[in-house]
């Protein structure tokens, strides 16, 4: 297939398709650099990082169900609202510190589990749809889980109405619960240094890239990528000099955010996990039932189960992902912290160049960076241009549902492009190719 | 997708009984009516309310016939009428017009844009065949928030409309500042009994409702049907069926914007911005609701499922404020039965089977 999209067109202009929404955003980002003169780089340094610890873990979360064939999982909210659930409960009898966030993970993941089940179920019922299925999902799963917090606590499970957590007349969840200490519990446990922590993981992977380099001159057959290699190294040359400056001449970059050691390692932990999972017997199922459910039914694999399998991983997940989210929001918002998490994620890995049926780590990171950064670059834009703050709120909610309709568009037509289709998907029996 | 004739016999006939939703819903509509009649709630004030909320919301609904007639599915994509109706409200109130000719002109000129639109939409969904609800949910949600960006920066001098200081509009905008509160409503409006029956508002959603009937005992509309229900056999047929189903969400998208014009004015406000964003959930629930599927869908099933839908609402809200005081249960009833039955029509749909 790709052999014929690059005879079709130029191979630099097909990457420039391929990749025209991460363009659009590194264009966005520095567009607000250029007009925004009031942005310092260690604000803009601060916000970034505290949103990537934020949402890294949530958006490695969609991936498994989009190389197993069931497309961009917007139920990933369920997930959000069992964390919140078994946050409740923790919270309801004070339990605090890291051991109370441990528990947290412990509680939230039977719950979220069987919720995955349930919408794993769901999504075999409505195959061909799942997307627009795991959206509606979360709304349903909304008003289930307001049900629970706002009438049966109260009415169906007893609780006493002097409870700091529970609405003065006794029924219902107040609309926000305090998380008392289980504020930064997981950040707080390591915290280093931004600008040395760059300089040390700049210089033990150039370290790394050094030597495979060397090895590879040892062996001439492996020569190639070796230009992609060199900007890399730049890069991190780069990055040692800026970060050696910083620490040298004191300057502002010293005063971003301090990196949770803690954070940073869950995720490097998942984006590992995710990897190695797809080394499996279990994640070579999900790959091929990505690539055809058919063929994956004849050569014996249960194919319900396996995307079953695939969307209460992502659940949970999503659970741990939204515990990771909330003890560094610090205030649980009841009735609203899940509301965005599945768009806003879906958005972030769509951004990294991930489509319906393709994504890896490495678009995950790309997206929650260029994502955020389009995030916090456009009120400051709207600010600068136009004077409004809130023009670039509402422009940033035009980017997130913008972003997802355009990738769905393009990644649909060119499939239907490519499959000279004319009528509707099941009734195409002659692939013409283009 | 690929049933024959005979088979589409018996789905005409299938479509007779009534469905399992509708069931559901009606049983628990009635228990919910007596539940009121035992707690002693006005009932003619709420049957007006019924009334006024069932012939409101009907034309939205109704903009659902014709995008699942032509096989393109619910129109997830409502905003993009609604938004050009609204458009010509405020357009209208920026021009000086005020009551019914604020309407007229809304209306005129809302359902010249919105057939605009809906011919792009159209065309939008022709090249992503196979996807259409998906991508319609996220063009409609698109278009609500980049028209946000619209009514931010609209130049209107109109003091009825912006904010105190700035520029940009309001969130809401008053009609009755520009005599079209209820106008339609209240054309040949009587009270019966107590209640209060707005004449003109059904009117004009009957009327709109045997226009549907009738456009589809045309030959344009039965070229659309045949389209929806087996559109290799209507290419086949010398149809073109891309063609059909453009015509189908033009007609949507302009009773998008005629209903959102219409339920405005019964509501007595112009809602914008992020209003919009939800609004096709509730209308596409309705219709299931009076039993259609997500490829097939009748005018009847526009009338029970508005009148059941929005009767479950209208009465849950008192009824469970008097029952269990301090909770909004009905805005819960609502969230779960209108996203349960989208649900379920989904797994109805005969997708794409294991590829």
């Amino acid at each position: 297939m790709k052999n014929s999209r690059i005879i079709l067109s130029g191979k630099t202009k097909n990457m420039l398709a391929d990749n025209m929404v991460p363009i659009i955003f590194i264009a966005f980002t520095l567009l607000g650099f250029a007009v925004a003169r009031g942005v310092p780089m260690s604000f803009f340094l601060t916000e970034l990082s505290g949103r990537f610890y934020r949402n890294g873990f949530l958006v490695l979360s969609l991936i498994i169900p989009v190389v197993a064939g069931l497309g961009l999982n917007f139920g990933i909210v369920v997930g959000a609202m069992s964390a919140q659930l078994a946050l409740i409960i923790v919270r309801y009898f004070f339990i605090e510190g890291f051991g109370g966030l441990l528990l947290c993970f412990a509680i939230s993941t039977p719950i979220a589990a069987f919720f995955g089940y349930l919408t794993g179920k769901l999504y075999n019922k409505t195959r061909g749809q799942e997307m627009i299925a795991s959206l509606i999902v979360g709304f349903f799963a909304n008003g289930i889980y307001q049900f629970l917090l706002l009438f049966a606590v109260g009415v169906i499970i007893p609780v006493p109405a002097t409870h700091p957590m529970i609405k003065t007349d006794g029924v219902g969840v107040r609309m926000t619960v305090d998380m008392g200490s289980l504020k930064y519990s997981l950040e707080s446990v390591l915290e280093v240094s931004f600008v040395w922590a760059v300089l040390v993981v700049s210089i033990l992977y150039l370290a790394y890239m050094l030597c495979k380099y060397l090895r590879a001159k040892q062996m001439p057959l492996a020569v190639s990528g070796g230009k992609y290699s060199f900007v890399g190294m730049a890069a991190l040359v780069l990055c040692i000099a800026i970060s050696l400056i910083s620490i040298i001449t004191n300057n502002s970059l010293m005063t971003v955010k301090r990196i949770p050691v803690l954070t940073i390692a869950l995720i490097a932990m998942l984006a590992v996990f995710t990897k190695l999972i797809m080394k499996t017997k279990l994640g070579q199922d999900f790959r091929s039932i990505g690539q055809s459910q058919h063929i994956a039914q004849t050569n014996g694999i249960d194919v319900d189960k396996t995307r079953i399998i695939a969307v209460i991983i992502s659940t949970v997940l999503a659970a741990w992902g939204q515990l990771i989210y909330l003890q560094n929001m610090g205030t649980l918002n009841t009735y609203g912290a899940h509301n965005q998490i599945g768009m806003f994620s879906v958005a972030a890995l769509l951004v990294g160049g991930a489509s319906v049926s393709k994504a890896t780590v490495k678009h995950a990171f790309a997206g929650t960076l260029l994502f955020n950064s389009m995030f916090i670059m456009s009120p400051e834009i709207g600010q600068a241009l136009f004077g409004q703050a809130i023009l670039g709120e509402y422009f940033r909610t035009f980017m997130v549902y913008g972003v997802i309709g355009l990738a769905l568009g393009l990644y649909v037509w060119n499939a239907n492009r490519k499959a000279g289709l004319t009528l509707d998907p099941d009734t195409v029996e002659t692939r013409t190719s283009i | 997708m690929s049933e024959s004739v005979a088979e589409r016999h018996t789905a005409d006939a299938s479509a007779k009984k009534i469905g399992l939703p509708t069931i559901i819903i009606g049983i628990f509509f009635l228990i919910v009516l007596i539940a009121a009649l035992i707690i002693r709630l006005p009932m003619p004030v709420l049957i007006s309310d019924l009334l006024r909320r069932f012939g409101m919301n009907g034309l939205l609904v109704l903009a659902m016939v014709p995008s699942i007639q032509s096989g393109t599915g619910p129109n997830f994509a409502l905003p993009i009428g609604i938004v050009c109706g609204l458009l010509t409200i405020v357009s209208g109130i920026e021009f000086g017009l005020v009551g019914i000719w604020l309407i007229l002109f809304a209306c005129i000129a809302g359902t010249a844009l919105a057939i605009a639109a809906g011919y792009l939409y159209g065309k939008l969904l022709n090249s992503i065949k196979g996807a259409e609800m998906m991508i319609a949910t996220y063009t409609g949600f698109s278009i609500v928030a980049l028209m946000s960006l619209v009514w931010l920066m609209v130049p209107f001098a109109s003091k009825k409309m912006g904010w105190l200081m700035g520029t940009g509009l309001r969130e809401t905008i008053q009609l009755d500042a520009v005599g079209a509160d209820s106008i339609i409503n209240k054309f040949l409006m009587f009270t019966i009994f107590g209640i209060k029956v707005p004449t003109g508002l059904l009117l004009v959603f009957f009327v709109f409702c045997i226009l549907m009937w009738l456009f589809f005992k045309t030959k344009t509309g039965i070229a659309i049907m045949a389209g929806g229900i087996n559109p290799r056999y209507a290419q086949a047929s010398g149809l073109n069926t891309d063609k059909y189903r453009i015509i189908a969400n033009i007609i949507s998208t302009v009773l998008a914007a005629l209903g959102i014009i219409l339920f405005s004015q019964s509501y007595g406000y112009a809602q914008l911005y992020l209003a919009p964003l939800n609004m096709a959930f509730p209308a596409v629930a309705a219709i299931l609701i009076g039993g259609a599927t997500a490829s097939r869908a009748s005018v009847s099933n526009v009338i029970i499922g508005v009148f059941l839908f929005q009767g479950l609402l209208t009465t849950s809200m008192p009824v469970a404020n008097q029952l269990f005081i301090g909770t909004d249960l009905s805005e819960i009833i609502r969230m779960v039965i209108q996203n349960g039955i989208i649900l379920y029509a989904l797994t109805q749909v005969k997708g794409v089977a294991k590829q």
